[in-house]
C-alpha cells in the first residue's frame, strides 16, 4: 500500500504526544502566527531553532519529517524563483546582465540582494510552518483524540443548533476508512489494468470514462460498508451522543497552559527580535 | 431444565420485495431452544437462511411471523422500548463476516471502547473493561495500533473484544470466519471455543466450514429457511448423504468412514467428527481382522 | 515445457521507508504448461505479490520474469541492439527500425495482460457494467475485438462458467455471490489468456459455490490446453486440483514439485504453519498407530482405495 506519509500518526512516547489536543489545537494556531510574525535574520534563526527543538522534544525522527517535505519541493522552487526574480531592491546583485535573445531581444537579470532574502525566508516560513503543525498535530496527535479536541473546542456551537456529535463522529469514521477505501481503490484499479483498462491515455473526457469501471465498484462497495458498518454500530449499542461516556476524559494539565504561554512569549519574542535588523527586514 | 436462553416457535421471517418484486421468504418455521452456556454452530448453504436468523436475535431484522424470545425479551411483539433494545443488544453480541466493516475507530483501544461508551459505563471502570477484553482475545500489546494496520484474524479479535466490553451473555458469530486465512481462522476459533470453555459464554457460530462446526456442543444445519436436521457433530457429520443433498460437504474424515462403510468394510460410524475418534474406529476395525487372521 | 520462469526474483515494498518490507526474497522457479500449479502460502508469504508480476502489472525489484522464454520486462534499451540484427529490422533505416521497434514493444506490453489473465482476489467486486454480458465483454473490447468476436467469447466464457445464458442480460449486481465470482472469472477467461492466474479464486464461498469455481477452471483448463496458476490458503482443494504444487513461506519457495512430492514432506509443510489435509494427518496417526500405510494420501479417494485394498489383503490371508 502507497502510504501517505504527510500527515500519519507516528506512536511514541513524548511530552508532545502526553499534551492535551485542546492545547495542541491552540499552540498550533499560535504558532502560525509566530511563523507570519517573523521578518528579519535574528527572527527567523529563533523560528528554525524552535522547530528544531519541537522535533527534538516530539522524538519524531528528523529524517521522517524531512522526506515528507519532498512532494513540496516543486512548491518551494516555484515561489523562491518568483521571489529571486521579481523582488525589486536598492542592492542590485547582477549590474549589468543581459541574455541575448533571437532577433535582437535583450533580457535584464535583475536580481536583488532583497528578492534572495525574500525567498530564503518565504521557504523557512513554509517549511517550519509544516514541520511546526505536523509535529504539533498529525504526528504527535490521534486523528480520535483531535477529532475529540475539536468537538470539545466546538461545544459553544451546540447553542446555536450545530450538531456538534455527530460531525465528529463521521469524522472519525471517514478517518477510518480513508487507508481501507484507498487499498479498495488500488485493487479495483488492478483488477480493471488486468482486463485491459488503460488510465492514462486519450483525452480528458476519454480519461474520465475510464475511470467508471473503477468508481462504480467502488461506490457499490461503499454503500455496503456504509450498510454493514450501521448494522455493526447498531450492534454495539450506538444511539448518538445521548448518554455517552468517553475513555479518554481530557485534562488540561499545568504543562499545558506553560506550553501555551511559552510559546505565546516566543511571539512577543519574536516582534522584539524583528527591531534589531541585520542586513535586511521583510516589508 | 432452566428457560432456555433463546426460544423460537415457527420463527419465520420475509425480505419484503421493493418496487413490486415478489417477497423473498428467508425462515419459515424455525422452532429451536438455546439454552444458557451453550455451544451452537449452525450450517447451512449461501441463501439456506442462517445468516438472517442471526440477524433475528437481537432485532437487526424483526420475525414477521412466530415467536423469539431472547434473553428474556419478546422480540416478535415489536413493542421493544428503545431502553429495552439496548439491554437485549448489550446482551447479545453480534460479530460479522468482514472485519473491515465493523471497527469504528482508528486506534484499537478506543473502537473496544466505543460499545461502552455508548452504555454509559463511567470511568475507570471503562478502561478495566477495555483491558480485560483485550486481553480475553490476546491483543493487548496491540492497543494502541492502528486497524489497517492489523491482518485479518487480528481485526476480528479486535472486533470480539469490542463485543467483550459490553459484558454479553451470548455472542452470535455471523460467519466471522469466512474471509479470514487459515492462521486468522484458528486465531478466532480458539478465541471462541475459550470464551464458551472457560466463561461460560452462549455461543452461536454461523459457518459453512465443517472443521469449525465439528468443535460445537451441537449443529443445526438449515435449509431453504427450515431447520434439516440437528445433533451433535457425530450425529450430524454422519448422515453425509442427506448433507451432500443440500450442498454441505462433511469433513475427510468423515466422508472416508462414510465412503468405507459404502464399501462393505464394518467400520463403526459412531464418532466421526473428530481426528481421533475416527482413527479409533479404524484402527479397530483392522486390528479385529489382524487379530482374527492371527 | 516451462511456460513461465521467475529467476532471482524479489521484490521490496517501500522500499527505503520505515516500513520496508522484503515481499519474495531471490524467487527462482519454472511453472510448467498445459496444467494447473498451486501455489499455497500464508498471507504475507508473498504469493500475492507474485501473482502481480506475472502479467506485467508490477515489475520485481531485481531479477527476471520470463513467459515463454521472454523477459517480460525488458527495457527498449537492453532490446535494441539485438532486435536491430533480425530479418525485419535489419533492412530499414536505424531511426525507422528504432520507432518500429518501439511500436512493437508497446503493443507486447500492453497484450501481456491479455495473456496472462489475472483474477484477483474477490474478483467480483471488479463488476461494473449495467448486464453480465457488457461486464464480460469488457476485456475483448480493451482488445480492441469486432463486435462478433466479442459476442462469440462472452458465450464460450458464459459456458466455462457453467451459468445459464439468460443470466447475460441480468444486472451483475443482482446475483447471489457464488454466481458474481463466476461471471468475474468468466470475464477474464474471455480474454482467452493463454496463462489463467487465479488468486483465491474461492475464498468465502460455502462448499457448492467452492466446487463450481473450481470446476469452472477445469474445464477451461481441459478445453484450452492453457496453463493455470492458483493461489490458495487450502491445501485439500489444491491436492484436489492441482498437478504441480509451490509452496511459498516469508517470501521464499520452501518447496516446489508434483503434488505427490510435496505433500511426501509433511513436517516441512507443518513447520511452516500450513494446514495439511485432514486426510493426510489421519494417515500419520494411522501409521503412528501401526497401520501399514503409504505415506503420500493427501485425497479422500486415494485413502479409500489404499484401506480398500488393505483390507481386502487382510481378508484375502484368511
Amino acid at each position: 500500500m502507497k502510504s501517505i506519509a504527510f500527515g500519519q500518526y507516528y506512536p511514541a512516547d513524548s511530552p508532545i504526544h502526553r499534551m492535551d489536543p485542546r492545547a495542541k489545537v491552540i499552540l498550533t494556531i499560535l504558532y502560525i502566527v509566530c511563523t507570519f510574525l517573523c521578518k528579519n535574520v535574528l527572527a527567523f534563526a529563533a523560528l528554525l531553532l524552535s522547530a528544531i527543538l519541537l522535533d527534538l522534544l516530539s522524538k519524531i525522527p528528523l529524517r521522517m519529517i524531512l522526506r515528507s517535505l519532498r512532494p513540496l519541493i516543486v512548491i518551494l522552487t516555484f515561489t523562491s524563483l518568483i521571489n529571486v526574480f521579481m523582488t525589486k531592491g536598492e542592492h542590485l546583485l547582477t549590474p549589468n546582465w543581459q541574455i541575448p535573445f533571437w532577433g535582437g531581444h535583450i533580457w535584464h537579470i535583475q536580481i536583488y540582494e532583497e528578492g534572495l532574502w525574500n525567498a530564503l525566508f518565504m521557504i523557512l516560513r513554509i517549511v517550519v510552518l509544516l514541520i511546526g503543525t505536523s509535529i504539533l498535530l498529525s504526528y504527535t496527535t490521534t486523528p480520535i483524540a483531535l477529532t475529540d479536541a475539536l468537538e470539545r473546542l466546538m461545544k459553544p456551537l451546540k447553542l446555536i443548533r450545530v450538531p456538534v456529535h455527530d460531525i465528529a463522529m463521521m469524522t472519525t469514521i471517514a478517518l477510518r476508512f480513508i487507508p481501507t477505501l484507498m487499498e479498495e481503490t488500488q485493487r479495483i484499479m488492478n483488477a480493471q489494468k488486468a482486463r485491459g483498462a488503460d488510465f492514462t491515455s486519450g483525452g480528458l473526457i476519454r480519461r474520465a470514462k475510464s475511470l467508471l469501471p473503477v468508481l462504480i465498484p467502488l461506490l457499490v462497495s461503499a454503500f455496503n460498508r456504509a450498510y454493514e458498518l450501521a448494522a455493526a454500530m447498531e450492534c454495539r449499542c450506538y444511539h448518538g451522543g445521548k448518554g455517552k461516556t468517553k475513555m479518554k476524559i481530557l485534562h488540561l494539565r499545568f504543562g499545558d497552559v506553560l506550553a501555551v504561554l511559552l510559546v505565546i512569549a516566543f511571539g512577543a519574542g519574536i516582534v522584539f527580535l524583528n527591531r534589531y535588523g541585520f542586513y535586511y527586514t521583510m516589508k | 431444565m432452566a428457560e432456555p436462553f433463546i426460544h423460537a416457535e415457527n420463527l419465520a421471517f420475509t425480505y419484503k420485495g421493493s418496487g413490486g418484486a415478489d417477497d423473498i421468504p428467508a425462515l419459515n418455521g424455525i422452532t429451536l431452544d438455546i439454552q444458557k452456556g451453550e455451544f451452537v454452530a449452525i450450517l447451512g448453504h449461501n441463501g439456506s437462511g442462517k445468516s438472517t436468523f442471526a440477524k433475528l436475535l437481537n432485532l437487526i431484522l424483526e420475525p414477521t411471523g412466530g415467536t423469539l424470545s431472547v434473553a428474556g425479551f419478546d422480540l416478535s411483539k415489536g413493542d421493544l422500548s428503545e431502553d429495552d433494545l439496548i439491554a437485549l443488544r448489550r446482551r447479545v453480541g453480534m460479530v460479522f463476516q468482514n472485519p473491515d466493516n465493523q471497527l469504528v475507530a482508528t486506534i484499537v483501544e478506543d473502537d473496544v471502547a466505543f460499545g461502552p461508551e455508548n452504555l454509559g459505563v463511567p470511568m475507570p471502570e471503562l478502561r478495566e473493561r477495555v483491558d480485560e477484553a483485550l486481553a480475553a482475545v490476546g491483543m493487548s500489546e496491540f492497543s494502541q495500533r492502528e486497524p489497517h494496520h492489523l491482518s485479518g484474524g487480528q481485526k476480528q479479535r479486535v472486533a470480539i473484544a469490542g463485543i467483550l466490553a459490553m459484558k454479553p451473555e451470548c455472542v452470535v458469530f455471523d460467519e466471522a470466519t469466512a474471509m479470514l486465512d487459515p492462521v486468522g481462522r484458528k486465531e478466532v476459533l480458539d478465541t471462541i471455543r475459550r470464551l464458551n470453555r472457560e466463561d461460560g459464554m452462549t455461543v452461536i457460530h454461523i459457518t459453512h466450514y465443517m472443521n469449525e462446526a465439528a468443535l460445537a456442543d451441537r449443529i443445526v444445519v438449515l435449509n431453504d429457511g427450515a431447520i434439516l436436521m440437528q445433533g451433535t457433530p457425530d450425529e450430524v457429520f454422519s448422515r453425509r448423504n442427506e448433507l451432500r443433498a443440500v450442498g454441505l460437504e462433511v469433513p475427510q474424515c468423515a466422508e472416508l468412514i462414510h465412503r468405507l462403510r459404502e464399501a462393505g468394510i464394518p467400520v463403526s460410524g459412531q464418532s466421526v467428527s473428530s481426528l481421533e475418534g475416527c482413527a479409533e474406529q479404524i484402527l479397530k476395525c483392522f486390528a479385529k481382522e489382524g487379530r482374527d487372521n492371527g | 515445457m516451462d511456460k513461465i520462469v521467475l529467476e532471482q526474483v524479489s521484490y521490496v515494498y517501500g522500499a527505503g521507508t520505515p516500513f520496508e518490507k522484503k515481499a519474495l526474497d531471490n524467487v527462482s522457479l519454472a511453472i510448467q504448461a498445459n496444467c494447473i500449479t498451486g501455489v499455497i502460502g500464508h498471507t504475507g508469504s508473498g504469493k500475492s505479490t507474485m501473482m502481480m508480476l506475472l502479467n506485467g502489472l508490477s515489475a520485481p525489484t531485481s531479477g527476471k520474469v520470463y513467459l515463454d522464454g521472454l523477459d517480460i520486462n525488458a527495457s527498449f534499451k537492453e532490446l535494441l541492439p539485438e532486435w536491430l540484427k533480425l530479418p525485419e529490422y535489419a533492412n530499414m533505416r536505424k531511426s525507422t527500425a528504432k520507432k518500429a521497434i518501439k511500436t512493437e514493444l508497446a503493443k507486447r506490453k500492453k497484450s501481456l495482460c491479455f495473456r496472462v489473465g489475472l483474477v484477483m482476489q474477490y474478483p467480483e467486486y471488479q463488476l461494473f457494467e449495467e448486464t453480465v454480458y457488457k461486464d464480460i465483454a469488457y476485456g475483448p473490447k480493451n482488445m480492441g475485438l469486432s463486435a462478433e468476436e466479442i459476442k462469440e467469447r462472452v458465450y464460450e466464457a458464459i459456458r466455462f462458467s457453467g451459468l445459464d445464458e439468460a443470466i447475460l442480460q441480468k444486472s451483475p449486481f443482482d446475483l447471489s455471490g457464488g454466481q458474481k465470482r463466476r461471471v468475474a472469472i468468466a470475464g477474464v477467461i474471455a480474454m482467452r489468456p493463454e496463462v489463467l492466474v487465479l488468486d483465491e479464486p474461492a475464498a468465502g464461498l460455502d462448499p457448492r459455490g467452492r466446487e463450481q469455481i473450481f470446476e469452472e477452471v477445469c474445464r477451461y483448463q481441459k478445453a484450452t490446453g492453457s496453463t493455470v496458476i492458483m493461489v490458495s490458503h487450502s491445501m485439500e482443494d489444491m491436492a484436489e486440483y492441482c498437478r504441480n504444487m509451490i509452496v511459498l513461506a516469508n517470501g521464499k519457495v520452501v518447496a516446489n514439485g508434483s503434488c505427490q512430492e510435496v505433500f511426501s514432506n509433511v513436517s516441512m509443510l507443518e513447520e511452516t504453519g500450513l494446514d495439511i489435509p485432514q486426510i493426510t494427518q489421519l494417515t500419520r496417526l494411522l501409521q503412528a498407530r501401526g497401520l501399514a500405510l503409504p505415506g503420500d494420501i493427501y485425497t479422500v479417494d486415494r485413502a479409500v482405495a489404499v484401506l480398500k485394498d488393505l483390507y481386502r489383503t487382510e481378508k484375502g490371508n484368511d
